[in-house]
């Protein structure tokens, strides 16, 4: 029986040679993990179902990544929770700030998070391990602290759908622009409660970051998991940082799909999200007049090195508009040390933009970048909600950190042609 | 389990940070919480709604994050039960995990007008708008969920599989 490769993955992790959509499983679970606004409920959860010790503290992670640096008292005591509680279980994955990253930047990175893996984490946006090909989703803290107890979950084989890239990706078009352009098309419940598969020449030879990018979106389409088949790009990655053995499961060819969507994408230009759902997908050149206060570059959906490589190429030599903050936050501690190697700090402070410490920041609203009533600001993180970034009459367009960069640099809504050219 | 209560009615795809922003998220007491349910869609929302109340929505809601705050601030309002034409799926996973009684129907979600007065029976998800004198019929809860409930959310349940297991 051929199977997807979420159906593969799921039945090896509940040793049935099978499964099929909709069949109820429970899972064992290759690594669990929570940050400082989850665990806190997951903590006590655990308490409350009785555990005493966590199912393998190897397998889990407790990241404070979202109020930390504690933002004020209230975070502070909750970042303390977590830390009592890694301390007391002696969990060798706790990350103290200094060696804390954005949890979906920081588990790959370090080789926590494997291809073939059954995964969930206190936080919606976990489906990013998809990208490896692993099986990673996100869940709520009861999930998660009775997962910690037993190390297995309870999950509901979703059905499939597969999204086929072909074409020539142009000049500025990233992961970020592919998987927008696909909310975009489908809606933000267009894969409600699905997995999605992103396939195709495209993704053949679409860098790593660019597909944790792509698979870290896949919840503003509503999905449970966006996977993509680990392939020789995905072993160059893994094969240096993985700290435990990893499987590739590829999709059978003659898998079932309950729908199959394929796209050339030659000719696209940057997409970018429009006030207050991902789905307000236009074309970046339809918004240029658009006036911008902020500009934020990071995020577990573009916090990485090579987004970083990409705003800086566009920062070189120029300014940050007036009346602009550029506020650029690198993932995670190695992120820095390589963007410090590279000169990227020196050229982001050339440009008058500022570096944060690795954080969630802006992305939810925490702090260090919180928009005032009536301002606007292109960010490269994940939603665009009423309220998100800060006040309600606020505005956030989301768009890759080429869009983000250009239009700090313009002071509006900019395609990267735009600013390269002067 | 049977409920009466008004109806306060949404739109389509409402998000988590609308019901719960993350600016109130540094807690997780469910008071604390409740009292910002709903805040940015209608500041007055928590101080208008009744013990009791139903929410009515379209589809996705409860969209977005993860965090399980969204239905604990929800049930801490009181609010007896969420309808929606459709759920997102981490707020449909923590809802029963949490022990908020939450139905699905499109019709429903459709036709009951905010501000009408319902009775629903959870277990057979009849809906009954005394107020148009219309009936929907929901669709009913799988059976795990239904379990789930009946524990009183996951925690009781893994407690007692544990027990169980113990025991053999
Ligand atoms: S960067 Fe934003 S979306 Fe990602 S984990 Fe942090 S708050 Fe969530």
């Amino acid at each position: 029986m051929p199977m997807t490769m979420s159906e593969k993955i799921l039945a090896a992790h509940c040793d049935r040679s099978h499964v099929k959509p909709g069949d109820l499983i429970e899972a064992r679970l290759d690594f669990v993990f929570a940050n400082d606004i989850t665990a806190p409920m997951s903590i006590r959860v655990f308490k409350d179902a009785g555990g005493e010790r966590v199912f393998d503290p190897q397998r889990v992670a407790m990241i404070p990544d979202h109020f930390v640096p504690n933002k004020d008292i209230p975070s502070a005591m909750q970042a303390k929770e977590l830390r009592d509680f890694a301390l007391a279980q002696k969990l060798p994955h706790y990350f103290e700030v200094g060696r804390m990253g954005i949890e979906h930047v920081l588990l790959p990175e370090q080789g926590l998070v494997l291809p073939g893996d059954v995964i969930i984490g206190a936080d919606s946006h976990t489906c990013t391990y998809g990208a490896l090909g692993a099986f990673a989703t996100g869940v709520g803290s009861t999930d998660l602290g009775a997962a910690l107890v037993t190390g297995k979950t309870w999950f509901r084989v979703p059905e499939s759908m597969r999204f086929v890239y072909r074409g020539k990706r142009g000049a500025w078009i990233g992961g970020k622009d592919l998987i927008l352009y696909t909310i975009g098309r489908i809606g933000v419940d267009g894969a409600r409660y699905k997995a999605m598969e992103f396939t195709g020449p495209v993704i053949d030879r679409l860098p790593m970051s660019d597909r944790f990018t792509m698979s870290n979106m896949a919840i503003e389409a509503g999905a449970k998991v966006g996977l993509i088949a680990p392939d020789a790009i995905t072993e160059a990655y893994v094969k240096s940082r993985a700290k435990r053995l990893y499987t590739f499961y590829r999709p059978d060819p003659d898998a079932a799909y309950e729908a199959v969507h394929e796209w050339d994408i030659s000719g696209l230009e940057p997409q970018v999200a429009c006030p207050h759902l991902p789905e307000n997908v236009r074309g970046v050149s339809e918004l240029r007049d658009i006036r911008i206060d902020q500009t934020v570059i990071g995020s577990c959906t573009n916090g990485r090195i090579e987004d970083l490589r990409i705003a800086a190429s566009l920062l070189k030599g120029r300014k940050v508009a007036p009346h602009v903050r550029c506020i650029v936050i690198p993932g995670t501690p190695d992120v820095c040390r390589q963007a410090l190697a590279e000169g990227l700090y020196q050229t982001f402070m050339d440009a008058e933009a500022v570096i944060s410490t690795p954080s969630c920041g802006p992305c939810l609203g925490g702090y260090m970048g919180i928009l005032a009533a009536g301002e606007r600001a292109v960010s490269t993180t994940n939603r665009n909600f009423v309220g998100r970034m800060g006040h309600v009459q606020s505005e956030v367009y989301l768009a890759s950190p080429a869009v983000a960069a250009a239009s700090a640099v313009a002071g509006r809504i900019a395609h990267p042609d735009d600013v390269s050219s002067i | 389990m049977s409920i009466r209560g008004k109806i306060w009615k949404f739109g389509n795809d409402v998000d988590t940070d609308v019901i719960i922003p993350a600016r109130y998220l540094n807690t997780s007491d469910p008071k604390e919480l409740a009292h910002h349910c709903m805040e940015d869609a209608d500041p007055d929302f928590t101080r208008k709604i009744r013990p009791g109340d139903v929410i009515l929505a379209g589809k996705n809601f409860g969209c977005g994050s993860s965090r399980e705050h969204a239905p604990i601030a929800i049930k801490g309002a009181r609010v007896a039960l969420v309808i929606a034409e459709s759920f997102a799926r981490i707020f449909y996973r923590n809802a029963f995990n949490i022990g908020l009684p939450i139905l699905e129907s499109a019709q429903a979600a459709a036709e009951i007008r905010e501000g009408d007065d319902v009775e629903v029976d959870i277990e057979t998800g009849v809906i009954v708008d005394h107020t148009t004198q219309k009936r929907y019929q929901a669709k009913p809860i799988p059976p795990f969920m239904r379990e789930l409930l009946t524990a009183g959310g996951l925690v009781p349940y893994v407690r007692r599989q544990r027990q169980r297991a113990g025991g053999r």
